[in-house]
Order: structure tokens, then sequence, then C-alpha cells
């Protein structure tokens, strides 16, 4: 007999969440959303396109929306606190109420990695050094003074990625493609702008990844410089003057440039963190929460009834993302139903 | 005056100072040219490269970085034997592209 | 620019520094270079402060400069500067405040070392009482002095009797700061500020009425850098880092440049010197150079010590425009003059560079 009753939290209604919610529902459960922000989305409806079809985000986040309007969903809900019974996990809300449940699902996603704390590129302290979100939300909203006709454009990869002294020594994975995605745009946006991408290795994993990157130097002219950006100055007329080394050629290399976009890389929700130390689920040593294993079952946790979904384990792309979504909904539905 | 040392001259490159003409019309006459990834498959077959320092890789950098003397220093260098046309990942047609930059000056006009 | 950044950034740099009972060690080279330097730190510290600041003549080099130039070995640079732990703790004191930021480093530096190594201590410990006997306590509090002067900054800025402002227009006096590499580069939770915008001297400048200019080779060493200097076949390395530094300066228009070094204020001073002699350039205005101070010239300019006591005939750089500027009264006659009021010799003219 199949148990349609259990209830079944999700914490964090990003594309994780949505999509998992949407599977469970279709699989006759009724999931709860606990969602801290005042919207559903996450990072991916603050984005503008998305790689590698350059479709609007909104064509994902908006169907995902619409298919689950029928999930009950706690916006501005924060957990406070999990405990962990017998079977269950109780978890304690921030509007005081309580949820019992059988099933959780960590969809608590990534946070941007603070681009201050790379204090040598000035983010926050130089007007014309601006994030990738930054940048998504000036195509958004075009509504950013520091983007104003720029004639000259580099993009810092690995930002707080592969980094030991900034505290994460892992690859971001998606910034090497929405750095160039975004090259792109900018070169859409302004054509006689000469554009830079500072990087240290290109790494183009994903289906038509490596199009973009010849589409982007041979239709774009957007220039490639191996070596990461050592310091950020800011010259007399406020534009900012950016060292490297140019890897390729052996030697230092130097430009002005009127915007410095920082490829902020990602790094696991520390609220995630803290809810999978409350209820002894592990935490790996990147940061990010611990999968039972890394091959055939990232979803699951290391405790029953815990399971994981999206960038809570580790940088993952939209569609990894929505693929472990649907894994983890399988996943629950198969330990909802275990004969005990 | 002679103090017995002097300004050394810095080895940076300056992006804002470089001229990319000729680089810029080897692109519109061969736009492959760009493709380039800098993986060095072509310097290392080169049939030329170790004695005479012949890069197709360190050509198309160093025209990215104004250093068009050297640039012409490993073009004299060439054989057109097109060992690198054969090797090159991206499918650029090297044996081509340094035959298009012979025709080009250092403004990048057409001159032969 | 974004001061409000600037401000977040140093709210995570602030490190403790007691306000009084400092055991004060000097610089081996600064009495050369800027020999009234470190007399008007004290005067400043004591007289007009009233701070407890005691020294004594049994201090020695801390070996920094033979440590940096690799001529011995950093143990032995350990048991010289448990030497000078050990002169504190028989003075009984437990602040230590150094002149020289590459004593500051060492001295950091080898606490860090011993911190990890304790066993490193524990030998160093029994070659000092080998050696002469002593015996140490490590101290409590390391400060550099810029570090007493930028805690003090209020103190004297309301004794102040000049502000760093041009007397002709009211505008502030554009100020580059210019930290020593040892200050903060190798532990920046060790300098006031940090190390990419470091404020122990930019605080000094703003309490006293000047703006701090953030120009992109800011970060830059002066190219002082010990072995390049001292080899004159590496001079040149050291003297195109601080053109390097004045090219990316200029457009600025700077007033002046404080420093917090020994070798800083040195080299950004003599430099000018060499390289208009060798290129013909000036960076002051009017064919001027621009005047490199020490925080310790600054703060007695600011509270209204004689600009020739405070040592500024020493400098290569005309200190007379800046003064000018100010509007510091000063005696013309006086410049040359030595402690028993008669004439020193006057330096002879270079051939570019306008001096007074």
């Amino acid at each position: 007999m199949v148990n349609r009753q259990p209830v079944i939290s999700i914490i964090g209604a990003g594309i994780a969440g949505l999509e998992a919610a949407r599977q469970l529902s279709a699989l006759g459960y009724k999931p709860v959303l606990i969602e801290k922000a005042p919207v559903v989305g996450g990072h991916v409806a603050e984005w503008n396109r998305l790689f590698p079809d350059m479709s609007p985000s909104e064509d994902l986040t908006g169907p995902l929306r619409a298919q689950t309007a029928g999930v009950r969903t706690l916006l501005n809900t924060e957990v406070a606190s999990i405990n962990r019974l017998k079977d269950e996990y109780n978890l304690i809300l921030s509007d005081g109420s309580s949820l019992l449940c059988q099933a959780v699902l960590f969809a608590t996603g990534f946070h941007l990695f603070d681009a201050s704390k790379k204090e040598e590129y000035g983010y926050g302290i130089y007007d014309r050094v601006i994030t990738n979100r930054d940048l998504e939300a000036w195509f958004n909203h075009k509504d950013d003074r520091r983007i104003d006709h720029p004639k000259a454009v580099g993009f810092v990869h690995c930002v707080g990625s592969r980094d030991v002294k900034a505290g994460n020594a892992q690859c971001s994975k998606v910034c090497c493609i929405t750095a160039i995605k975004e090259a792109i745009e900018i070169k859409e946006e302004f054509p006689d702008a000469e554009v830079y991408c500072f990087y240290m290795d290109l790494r183009l994993f994903g289906k038509k990844y490596e199009d973009f990157y010849i589409k982007a130097q041979r239709d774009y002219g957007i220039h490639f410089i191996r070596g990461r950006v050592s310091e950020v100055g800011e010259a007399v007329d406020g534009r900012v003057v950016v060292k490297a080394e140019d890897t390729l050629n052996g030697k230092p290399i130097k430009v002005t440039l009127d915007l410095l976009v920082l490829m902020a890389g990602i790094v696991c929700n520390p609220d995630a963190q803290h809810y999978a130390r409350e209820i002894g689920v592990a935490v790996d040593d990147d940061g990010f929460l611990k999968s039972r294993n890394n091959v055939d079952a990232i979803t699951e946790s290391s405790r029953p009834g815990v399971f994981f979904a999206g960038s809570c384990t580790g940088a993952k792309t939209v569609p990894e993302t929505l693929a472990e979504a649907r894994s983890a909904a399988l996943a629950i539905h198969q330990y909802l139903n275990k004969p005990r | 005056m002679d103090f017995g040392y002097q300004i050394n001259p810095s080895s940076a490159v300056n992006l804002d100072q470089v001229d990319r003409r000729r680089y810029d019309a080897l692109v519109r006459l061969s736009p492959d040219a760009a493709t380039c990834m800098g993986c060095g498959s072509c310097s290392a077959t080169c049939t030329s490269s170790a004695w005479s320092g012949m890069s197709v890789r360190k050509v198309l950098l160093g025209l990215q970085r104004g250093r068009d003397a050297e640039v012409n220093r490993m073009l004299s260098a060439c054989m057109l034997c097109g060992k690198c046309t054969m090797v090159c990942p991206r499918g650029i047609n090297t044996r081509q592209l340094i035959l298009t930059l012979c025709r080009l000056d250092k403004n990048g006009e057409v001159v032969r | 620019m974004i001061y409000q950044g600037k401000q977040k950034i140093w709210a995570d740099y602030q490190k403790e520094i007691p306000d009084d009972h400092w055991f004060y060690v000097r610089s081996c080279i600064r009495q050369n270079f800027f020999p009234a330097s470190e007399k008007y730190f004290l005067v400043i510290c004591r007289d007009m402060l009233g701070r407890d600041i005691f020294e004594t003549e049994h201090h020695t080099t801390c070996a920094g400069i033979a440590y940096h130039c690799d001529t011995i070995p950093q143990e032995t640079a350990m048991t010289v500067v448990a030497r000078q732990f050990a002169l504190m703790t028989e003075a009984g004191y437990e602040n230590f405040v150094t002149s020289c930021i590459t004593s500051f480093g060492n001295y950091c530096e080898i606490l860090e070392t011993w911190r990890e190594f304790p066993e490193l201590e524990a030998k160093i410990r029994e070659d000092l009482w080998k050696a002469c006997r002593r015996e140490f306590n490590k101290p409590k509090y390391i400060a550099h002095a810029s570090d007493l002067v930028y805690k003090f900054r209020g103190e004297i800025a309301e004794r102040a009797k000049y502000r760093l402002v041009a007397r002709a227009t009211g505008e502030p006096l554009r100020i580059v700061e210019h930290i020593g590499c040892h200050y903060a580069k190798m532990f920046p939770h060790k300098g006031v500020g940090g190390a990419e915008y470091p404020c122990v001297l930019s605080g000094m400048a703003e309490a006293w009425g000047g703006q701090v200019i953030d120009y992109p080779e800011r970060r830059h060493c002066c190219g002082y850098g010990f072995r390049q200097y001292h080899i004159k076949a590496n001079r040149g390395y050291s003297l195109s880092n601080t053109h390097k530094k004045f090219e990316s300066m200029e457009p600025f228009h700077p007033d002046m440049i404080i420093t917090n070094c020994p070798g800083c204020p040195y080299f950004l001073d003599r430099w000018q010197y060499v390289i208009s002699e060798m290129t013909g350039k000036t960076y002051g205005q009017n064919g001027y150079g621009i005047p490199a101070l020490t925080y310790e010239e600054l703060a007695g300019l600011v509270l209204g010590i004689d600009p020739w006591d405070l040592g500024f005939q020493m400098h290569q750089v005309a200190i007379e425009p800046l003064l000018d500027k100010i509007g510091i009264p000063y005696d013309p006659a006086r410049k040359y003059l030595g402690v028993d009021e008669k004439k020193i010799k006057t330096p002879g003219l270079p051939t570019t560079l306008k001096c007074c």
C-alpha cells in the first residue's frame, strides 16, 4: 500500500525545491515548501537569461511557479530549528509554528561568495567593480549608474573559487560559462567595447559550452587572458586599473577598464550547514552537505528521511539541479514506501 | 649624470596602449584565427620551432600584445610545411593564416 | 571611491593598542635619515600628551636588516630580539613599541614563529641565557610607533596649531599615504586597517584635515628591498619601483607623501632627485618635488613645532612650498644652522629638481 499522507518538508523554494514539490505533488503527496524570501524562484529568478540556449530564466521559473501554485508554500518563513525524533523530524518555524514531518528535503541552495572578501579587487570600494549578480540585475532592470556605455569591460573568473585562502578550494563550475555568456551579452549591448576575460582555466564541460567559447572568440572578439587578476586600483578618472600576469606570454599585463565584473563563486548556504548539524547530518569538508556517496546517492544524506537536491551539496548547473530534484522526489517516494 | 644604474624599462604589457590593428585585420580576413586556445600543438610539431623559436601560438599572442617585431622574426622562420595545420584541434588553417599575415603591415594594411 | 566600503574593512582590522606605558625601541637607520623624528615622537607622546614611554641605551639593532639581507640566520635574529624583550622585562614593561617597520615585522614574525614552534622559543631562551644570562617575558602587546600616533591622532588634532588644508583656498591637502611592507603585508591583522586599505596613516591625515589619495600603485613597495638597494648592480630595480609609484600618483597632484617606514620616506625623497637628473622630470608643482614626510614630522608640523627643529633640512625635496601652502611660518636663515646655532654646510643644488 502506498502511503500518500506523510508530511514532506522542502526547505527552500528555489528551482530545486519547486521542481521537487512539482514531482512529489504529481506522485500524490502534499509537500510543504518553506521559503525565507517573500517570493519563490531563488537565485535563478534573479538571473536574466540562462546558458546554453540563452532562454529567459522566466521561461523556467514561470511554469515552475504556476505548476506549484497549489503546493502549500510558507513564504517569509525560516526554519528556526530542527529536532530529530525517532522516525520523524520536527521543524520549528520562524512564525512560531511547528511542522512534524516524515521526510525533509534540503533544497537550500548556495550563497554567492561575498566578493568584498577579496579585498584586492575592491568590491564595495571601487565604483566600477561589480559582481555577476549585479550584472544580471542590470540585464533585468537596466538600472545601474555604474554601467554607462563602457568602452572596456573585464570579467574576473574564480572570485572566491579555487581559493583556499578565501575558504573555498572548490571550482564553482558555472562561472566560466556564465562569464562567457555575460561577456557576449555585454558585447551585444556595447559592440564597441573591448571585453577581457581573465581566467585560470576555462572549464567548459557542459553541453554547448565549448560552442559558446568559440563564438565568444570568433564572433564577438572577446579577449581571453590566462591569468588571475592580482590587484585592482582606481585611476584618477574613476576607471579601474587591473593587473594580472599574462601567463601564456609570461609577462605582467595591465589594462584600464570602465567596468570590472567579478564572477563570485558558489559557497554553501550557511543556514543549511546549521540545520544539518542540528540533526546530525554530515557536512563535507568543502562546506557543502555530505551525500551518502558522490556517485549514486547524491540526493541522500547520512540520515534516513533527510534528502538533498541542488547546490546544497556543491555547485550545480540548472539542468543538474532539476535532475537532482526529480531524483530526490523519487528517493523520498521510495523511502516512504519502504516496508518497515 | 651617470649614477651607474638606471630606470629599468618595465616588462609589463599595457593593453591600453597596445596596437592590435594587424591582429584585427587578420581576424577580419581569417576569422578562425581568433579561436586559438593556446594549446601549443602547433609549436610542438613545428619543423622550425626548435631552431628558430617559431610558434603560431606565440605569433597570435604576440599580435594581440603589440609585439610586431617578434612576430615578423618568427614568421620569417616558417617553412610553410603545414604540419601545424594538420594538428590544430580548432581546425585553424594556420598555413593560410601565416600567408595572410605576411601580406599585412603593422598597421593592418594589405600591402602585398 | 566608496568611502563606506573602506570603513567596513577598517572595522575588521582594528587592533588593541594600550593607551600608556610603552617600552620604546629605536630604528638603526632613522636617526641618520630623519634625525628628529624619533626625538619628536618622544616629545609629543611624553611631554605633550603625558604618556609614559621608556627607552634604554642598552637597546641594539633587532637584526632585521641583516636577516632580510640574508647575512644571518633567523635564530640569530631571534636571540637578539630575545635580548630586547629581556631589557623590556627588566625595565618592568609589557607593551613594546618599535620605531622601525622592519623591526615591527621582525618582532611579529618571531613571536608568531615561537607560537607555532614552542621548542624553538625554548632553545632561544637557553641560547640567550648562555650568551648573556638574561631572561625575558614576551610582550603583551606589540605596536609600531605609528599605531600609537594613530591612536593619539584625536588628541593631537585637539592641540593642533595647523590643519592640513591649503590656507588660500581652504581645500584639504591631497595626501599620499605609503605604508612600509613589513607593517601589515606579512600579518594583515597586526596592522590598523589591514594590508590592502591600511588606515594607520590615512587616519592621521584625515584627523588633521587632509584628504587621502588612492592611486593605482598605492600598494606597491617603495623599492628599497634591502639587497636590491644595497647592491649597486641592483639599484636600478629599487629606483624603477619608486619611479613607477610617482608615475602612478602624478595625475592626482599630491601635496605630500606620508610614510611609516624608515626606508620608504628616504627613497621616495631621494629618488626624486635621481629621477629628475636622469629624466628631467619632477613631480611637484613648479619644478619642485613632492615632500615625503615621516608621520612624526607631520604630527610635529601640525602641532606647531619649528620645521627646522623637525629636521626638514635633511630632506632632498624642499618642504618650503608645502609650509607656505599650509601657512606655517619658518625662518629661511635658520635652515642650515646646527644645534649650536652655527651654520652647517649648505648642500649643492640639483640640475633640475628645484630646491629652496
